[in-house]
């Protein structure tokens, strides 16, 4: 088992320094840095006393790994935009991601793993139907345009939820529905087709005989076993949903981590678009890894992998 | 078929005998995956013909007819059937030409990703040991990358043209083409006929061409589908933010930001476009769930 954590912590490392190098590209290709930093007034003196000073003259591979030593202590640099460090920027905004984040993934949570296990035991009823039908449409709807939707129903119409802010828990209800279902069709399917495959299996099928009520096996002995997959996947839909959170944060106008990119990507504030992308993918990343070794315990057949 | 100098082994295995027969002989009896198809080629129809089925200009501008309502409001007509944007262009044109921007980028995408991703999962199923290592790596960093971000990001950077969003969904979305290549592939990997074309002499590309690709094909097909629904929908993301297609051309996720300031009172302007690209890529998902459903030998679930 260790030698399997070991195995897959160093595998996490090598991607984590990938991604940091995809990111510090990122920045490269976003233009002359010097000129960026000094803004539109700058002369050409003053971009080339900055060039010297941020140490932009310097060979790319020199700067990569001061870019690098800073980054692994959460320095990156300033905003051209806000001239205020980006890791300030950062951690004002991530509680607001989170939040949104394990919010939807609870909604998530709570619709796809009791339907997916009522259309598990009652297959081809109408219950099985109506799932099915959540997961194709879940899958099919632009979430920004089921978003603006919500907005229009609940906030315009009804007036039950606010259209934007995060002022008070109310702002988060809209947001986290139109992220959380985007998350349920996949982990429907899995709770799903795993409910299926562990209700024939022999064990149960022992329970079964021995004369244990239904309830007592499907919840006791179906469902421990089904919905294992289903939590590792939920860790990689929370990773998934930090990243889609650029979408619904912008409809929303929440001011969280992917508002913070959006913004910063339309006014070419690439120091903080590369922090964002690498903090996203650093999450996804512990996310993943954490559902690794979750499965990995669980199932010992998976750690010969 | 091959010809005649392929090994005997080929021609008497019953895999060969065409994966696509089987399909043929279940389709008419998924109802979902005949609304799929029936769906999705009425679209494409659509696509296609949109210069004659259009009744007007999609560019065309008119102060004078800005913001008219659709047809069942009481101020609408039918010389605009779905209304007009604020730009006083008609609906229903840009509506019809904005399906064939949906439908290029998407198919072509998907054909772009497909190219990388089966080439990589063939060849680390086929190879296994450190090329897997390598491309499984490649796989996770893919993985780990937050794909609205980063397509954003580089769309913002190169400007947004049609050819340069298709080319960034490609070189992003292989990633489930790489899985499925790579199990279908590992699984053939030991088939009696691919080792007797290995015997014989064969070589690698003829192996991995004419052996392996066909039969991974049909798997191949429906993960193909399923991403050309995805690439749709992204491309829409994208142009809804800002980042992708650029006005004045039609795409639906542009024509929902350019609706949203209106969408208040008339929600009509968002809830057109964004019931027709629901559809569309409801569609061609039933199509891949359904092609995937007769595909697997024993059918939905077994």
């Amino acid at each position: 088992m260790w030698a399997f954590i070991l195995k897959r912590l160093l595998v996490a490392l090598g991607v984590a320094l990938t991604i940091s190098v995809l990111s510090f590209s990122l920045l490269q290709i976003s233009g002359d840095l010097a000129i960026a930093i000094g803004g539109p007034e700058a002369t050409a003196e003053q971009v080339e006393q900055i060039r010297q000073e941020f140490g932009l003259d310097r060979p790319l591979i020199q700067q990569f790994g001061a870019w690098l030593w800073n980054a692994a202590q959460f320095d990156f640099g300033r905003s051209y935009y806000y001239q205020s460090s980006v890791m300030e920027l950062v951690a004002e905004r991530l509680p607001v991601t989170l939040t949104l984040g394990f919010l939807s993934l609870a909604i998530a949570i709570c619709v796809s793993i009791p339907l997916g296990v009522a259309a598990a035991l009652k297959r081809g009823s109408w219950i099985d139907r109506v799932a099915m039908a959540i997961a194709v449409t879940g899958q099919a709807m632009p979430n920004f345009w089921f978003g603006l939707t919500l907005i229009i129903v609940f906030a315009v119409n009804l007036q039950w939820f606010p259209a934007a802010g995060s002022e008070s828990w109310k702002g988060y209800v809209l947001p986290a529905i139109a992220l959380g279902y985007y998350a349920t069709p996949a982990m429907m399917r899995l709770t799903r087709s795993g409910m299926l495959e562990v209700l024939q299996s022999d064990y149960i099928r022992t329970a079964r005989a021995k004369g244990l009520s239904t309830t007592s096996v499907v919840f006791k002995h179906a469902l421990r076993n089904a919905v294992i997959p289903v939590v590792a996947l939920a860790a990689v839909e929370l990773g998934f949903m930090l990243g889609g959170s650029v979408v619904i944060e912008t409809v929303f106008s929440l001011r969280g981590l992917g508002h913070l990119a959006w913004s910063a990507i339309s006014r070419n504030d690439y120091p903080v678009v590369q922090a964002v992308v690498l903090i996203i993918a650093l999450f996804y990343i512990v996310l993943t890894l954490l559902a690794d070794i979750l499965n990995a315990a669980l199932d010992p057949r998976l750690r010969t992998r | 078929m091959p010809d005649s100098t392929t090994p005997l082994a080929t021609r008497t295995s019953p895999r060969l005998r065409s994966p696509f027969a089987s399909l043929s002989a279940r389709l008419p009896r998924h109802r979902t995956l005949l609304l799929g198809i029936t769906i999705t080629g009425l679209l494409v129809l659509i696509a296609l013909l949109a210069p004659w089925l259009a009744p007007h200009d999609p560019y065309a501008q008119s102060t004078a007819n800005r913001m008219i309502p659709p047809v069942w409001h009481a101020a609408g007509s039918w010389e605009h059937m779905l209304g007009t944007d604020r730009l006083g262009r008609d609906y229903l044109s840009r509506l019809l030409y904005g399906a064939r921007i949906s439908l290029f980028i998407g198919l072509l995408a998907a054909f772009i990703s497909g190219l990388i991703g089966t080439t990589l999962g063939v060849l680390a199923g086929y190879f296994g040991g450190r090329v897997d290592a390598v491309v499984s790596y490649i796989l996770t960093t893919r993985l780990a990358l937050p794909v609205v971000l980063v397509a954003l990001a580089l769309a913002s950077l190169t400007g947004g043209s049609l050819i340069m969003v298709t080319l960034l969904l490609g070189l992003l979305l292989w990633d489930r083409f790489t899985v499925v290549a790579r199990s279908a592939t590992v699984q053939l990997r030991d088939a009696e006929y691919v080792q007797a074309a290995q015997a014989l002499g064969a070589s690698l590309p003829y192996i991995l061409l004419r052996e392996i690709l066909p039969n991974i094909a049909p798997a191949l097909i429906v993960v193909a589908t399923l991403e050309v629904a995805n690439a749709i929908l992204l491309e829409a993301t994208l142009s809804f933010l800002g980042m992708g297609i650029q006005p004045p051309l039609p795409s639906w996720g542009l024509m929902i930001a350019e609706g949203k300031a209106y969408m208040f009172f008339q929600p009509w302007v968002i809830a057109i476009p964004g019931a027709a690209l629901f559809m569309l890529v409801l569609a061609i998902n039933l199509l891949g769930d359904g092609l995937r459903d007769i595909s697997a030998p024993g059918g939905r679930d077994e």
